[in-house]
């Protein structure tokens, strides 16, 4: 009711500006520039720090536990920041690629649940709740138990895997509010492609909640690998690892804190950051619907 | 006592009822104002009609009246006078006591204004306890009383039924009855008749005129319905862009209307006893802070010379109790209600069939909604589908369109017979028939720009690609009259008539022989209904485009179509051309429909 108040189109303005994009809209929150400016700057240290790190991943830098260099040792006796510049990698692109999967997957699921309908949304949905019904760790480590030694795709599928049906879900909440509208309608009657329907016509109108969703999901996502990091599965035992540090070098806890600080502070603060982006998207998201 | 005192004649001094004098309210932080310079009387036992279009503010005033504006607007001047005391300078505990118990408001979507988890008993007797009336033991009895006073069965059972069980009328005639039980002076109306069929809105209109009768309460009926308030009101106020712009007796305002856009807005609508060639308003309503100096009015007004653009006009008597916010008023000449009348649509003008219809029986899975229905569309020519809501007349509308796909019967195309779904349809008949849909805030997808809107249905069907369909484009949103300047707009910034014209815009470009219009002016304003109407006639005469008319609104049929089926719970009940049946109408059905649709001729 206040919408059309509020922006009252012009009669006639010759060049018309276009409907700001969400991320146009979500430029101008201010927790959502400051989440893509955390989330930029941690990016940018995972990415260069392994050129910066004053020491190589597996060199040993001193005696266990010590308090040598700017964060001490851990319990092999390696650099804990050079561990920390070299840990981010395996972290940032099994969540990243791991949640890409999860959205594209999950959207596609919801989706086609929704546009499909009756029988079709049952049976996907169902089962949807099934695979929904276990915890996320839980279904990674039924996986990872069974193998010898994960790969990164294995982790990524593993990732992605567990988020689809949750992103199902929604995709299919936000979807079904707009199947039913007379857009869609239109676009049948006129003899439109189903998959051009779903693609051309339901998508472009779900982008700011899914949006927030794969924020979301990333955040969940750099948690859910750090803790399979810290349960000891990685793609390579040997390299550093932000999880895996933690889990390693608890034992020093009370001695060099900072060994299971730095990990566990740079994760909470890449959590908080995607969170933030997301928290943004979402508020855009919700006013920009009118 | 305020009842029998005087009748609504007496301007001066008034002792009952509402005085509204200067009254203001202004977007919160903005130098912009919503409404202004509103001065309005309701006598006690009078109606008084507040007519505008969307946007014009007419809303704003009504809740004005009860000391409450919206959020991101604020009353910032005025006064409300009830019986000497100012509701908007009131503490507001005193204001909570006021609303309600002796100013009601009657909101326009009444489901969503009761609890839908509460018995309407329960709601009524609560209602009660609010407002200290009566005993516990008389509350219940104060309920039937209430629900007898508006015509609704007052048994046990019915008390006892929550708001989803009632019919839209019902629930309408419980928020009245809600309404006066704690017998208010005043009573503001929003729009409580929008979205009722014809006999609903008449039975529910009776009863409000005569509560506020019998009771002595001066009412406030706000609408958009010109014809609703030529039935129902003592006085009218039209507001244009935030300001009454005439106000003035019932019968002065339709015989004698003296501002240039009430005449506008009568010229827009469509008359039951005659077919008339109906015009819009051209532009569209200025949002507030957009408005134009001067008279808000002038940049659409046919009479507006330079003085109209410098000074803001008063509102100046130009009769007894008739007042006038225009210059010129003096100088634009009578007007007379039968202008722009034409003759009827002939009835034995000679038919060639494109469309026919037999033996239509449609299903909603076990439930069978439309009965045997039978008709025929020719060349060139408008049926009009007619009836009240659930008669079915969409559902066949949807099945013709091939959009519904539960149905048995024959729907052929030229003697072709077309297959029940749009998709098991052939390309070349789902482009020779077009659908446009009721409400163009839905039927158009809000990302996609005006230009990929319109030209999807050329590059589906083959018609024009690239450069040449976007030049296409251009000639057709030329036709319904928007601008080139809208390609590059998305659906969400155009105003309901500029996306129901795209809507137009997308249906033409597949270059169609027949269209099917399901109610698509029932959710625009009366001047937009009639510039679209303007647009539809042009395009049938000149391109012979044949049309499905569905529509609720019987005057509307008789100023487009030239035969017309009327239904009735999914079955035909007369059919025939549109001045046999309209002025010879055989059946009790159609006679009732008839008399229940608000006339204004």
């Amino acid at each position: 009711m206040s919408a059309e108040a509020v922006t009252p189109p012009p009669t006639e303005p010759p060049i018309a500006p276009a409907e700001p994009s969400t991320f146009r809209k979500a430029m101008k929150q201010k927790r959502f520039v400051a989440g893509l400016g955390i989330t930029l700057l941690l990016v940018a240290f995972v990415i260069a720090g392994p050129y910066l790190a004053p020491f190589g991943e597996t060199e040993v830098a001193g005696p266990p536990f010590s308090k040598e260099g700017v964060l001490g040792t851990d319990y092999l006796g390696q650099d804990v920041l050079s561990r920390v510049m070299y840990g981010g990698r395996e972290i940032l692109l099994i969540a990243l690629f791991g949640t890409l999967l999860g959205m594209v997957l999950g959207i596609a699921i919801g989706i086609v649940a929704a546009y499909a309908g009756g029988w079709w949304d049952e049976v996907i949905m169902r089962l949807n709740d099934v695979v929904l019904s276990f915890p996320q760790i839980l279904l990674a480590l039924l996986v990872l138990t069974a193998l010898e030694q994960p790969t990164a795709w294995i982790l990524i599928v593993l990732v992605g895997v567990s988020h689809a049906p949750r992103v199902a879900r929604l995709a299919r909440g936000v979807a079904l509010g707009l199947v039913s509208r007379d857009f869609v309608t239109a676009a049948e009657a006129l003899g439109e492609k189903r998959t051009r329907v779903i693609v051309a016509e339901v998508l472009p109108n779900m982008n700011a909640p899914l949006l927030a969703e794969g924020g979301l999901r990333l955040t969940f996502s750099i948690g859910f690998v750090g803790s399979l990091g810290f349960l000891g599965f990685s793609a390579d035992p040997g390299a550093a690892n932000w999880g895996q540090m933690i889990q390693e070098n608890g034992l020093g806890l009370p001695t060099q804190p900072w060994a299971v600080l730095a990990p566990v502070l740079i994760i909470a603060i890449f959590c908080i950051g995607t969170n933030l982006m997301a928290d943004g998207i979402a508020q855009v998201a919700q006013r920009g619907e009118a | 006592m305020t009842a029998t005192e005087q009748g609504p004649a007496t301007a001066k001094a008034p002792t009952g009822g509402l005085v509204v004098e200067d009254l203001e309210v202004m977007l919160t932080g903005k130098d912009v104002d919503v409404v202004d310079d509103i001065d309005l009387v309701l006598h006690p036992g009078e109606v008084v009609g507040l007519v505008g279009e969307s946007g014009s503010g007419k809303t704003t005033v009504g809740t004005s009246l009860l000391g409450y504006s919206r959020a991101g607007a604020v009353i910032s001047a005025g006064k409300v006078l009830l019986e000497e005391r100012d509701v908007l300078a009131m503490h507001w505990r005193d204001m909570r006591q006021v609303r309600g118990e002796e100013i009601a408001y009657v909101p326009q979507d009444p489901a969503s204004a009761l609890n839908p988890s509460i018995r309407i008993g329960k709601q009524l007797v609560e209602l009660q306890e609010l407002r200290g009336i009566g005993t516990s033991e008389s509350r219940r009895q104060g309920a039937r009383d209430g629900l007898a006073e508006v015509g609704l069965p007052n048994d046990d059972e019915f008390l006892s039924r929550y708001a989803h069980q009632l019919s839209g009328g019902q629930v309408q005639r419980v928020a009245l009855a809600m309404a006066f039980l704690p017998k208010p002076k005043v009573l503001v109306l929003d729009e409580p008749t929008t979205g009722l069929d014809v006999t609903t809105q008449a039975m529910v209109l009776a009863t409000m005129a005569e509560l506020c009768r019998a009771h002595g309460v001066s009412a406030l009926y706000v609408t958009h319905d010109l014809a609703v308030v030529a039935n129902i009101a003592d006085r009218v106020a039209v507001m244009y862009a935030g300001q009454i712009v005439e106000l003035g007796p019932r019968d002065a305002i339709f015989s004698n209307p003296s501002h240039p856009y009430t005449r506008a807005l009568l010229d827009s609508i469509p008359h039951l006893s005659q077919a008339r060639a109906l015009t819009g308003i051209p532009g569209r309503t200025p949002a507030p802070g957009a408005r134009p100096a001067g008279c808000r009015f002038n940049d659409r007004c046919s009479f507006a010379i330079d003085e109209c653009r410098t000074a803001v006009p008063a509102l100046l008597p130009i009769a007894d109790a008739h007042d006038v916010r225009c210059i010129r008023a003096h100088e634009i000449g009578s007007w007379d209600i039968s202008r722009g009348t034409v003759p009827d649509a002939d009835p034995d003008k000679p038919r060639e069939v494109i469309l026919s219809v037999e033996g239509l029986d449609v299903f909603y899975g076990r439930t069978h909604v439309v009965h045997d229905v039978s008709f025929d569309l020719a060349k060139a020519e408008v049926v009009a589908l007619v009836g009240e809501s659930g008669s079915g007349k969409t559902t066949i509308s949807r099945s013709v369109g091939g959009l519904h796909k539960d149905w048995k019967g024959t729907i052929a195309f030229e003697g072709d017979p077309l297959a029940r779904g749009a998709r098991q349809r052939s390309a070349l008949n789902r482009k020779r028939l077009q659908y446009i849909f009721q409400n163009p805030y839905l039927s158009l997808n809000p990302r996609l720009t005006i230009e990929q809107i319109v030209k999807r249905p050329m590059e589906l069907f083959g018609i024009a690609k690239g450069k040449e369909a976007t030049d296409r484009v251009v000639a057709l949103l030329d036709q319904v009259a928007l601008g080139p300047a809208m390609l590059r707009y998305q659906a969400s910034r155009l105003s309901g008539g500029e996306r129901q014209r795209v809507a137009i815009a997308r249906a033409l470009a597949a270059e169609p022989d027949v269209i099917i219009c399901d109610e698509i002016t029932s959710a625009l304003d009366v001047s937009v209904q009639g510039s679209i109407v303007e647009l539809l006639e042009g395009l049938r005469q000149e391109r012979g485009i044949s049309m499905l008319f569905v529509t609720h609104n019987l005057a509307l049929v008789r100023s487009i179509a030239s035969r017309v089926e009327i239904l009735q719970r999914g079955r035909v009940v007369e059919a025939g051309p549109v001045v046999e049946v309209m002025d010879n109408p055989r059946e009790d059905y159609t006679r009732t429909l008839l008399n229940n649709s608000p006339r204004i001729d």
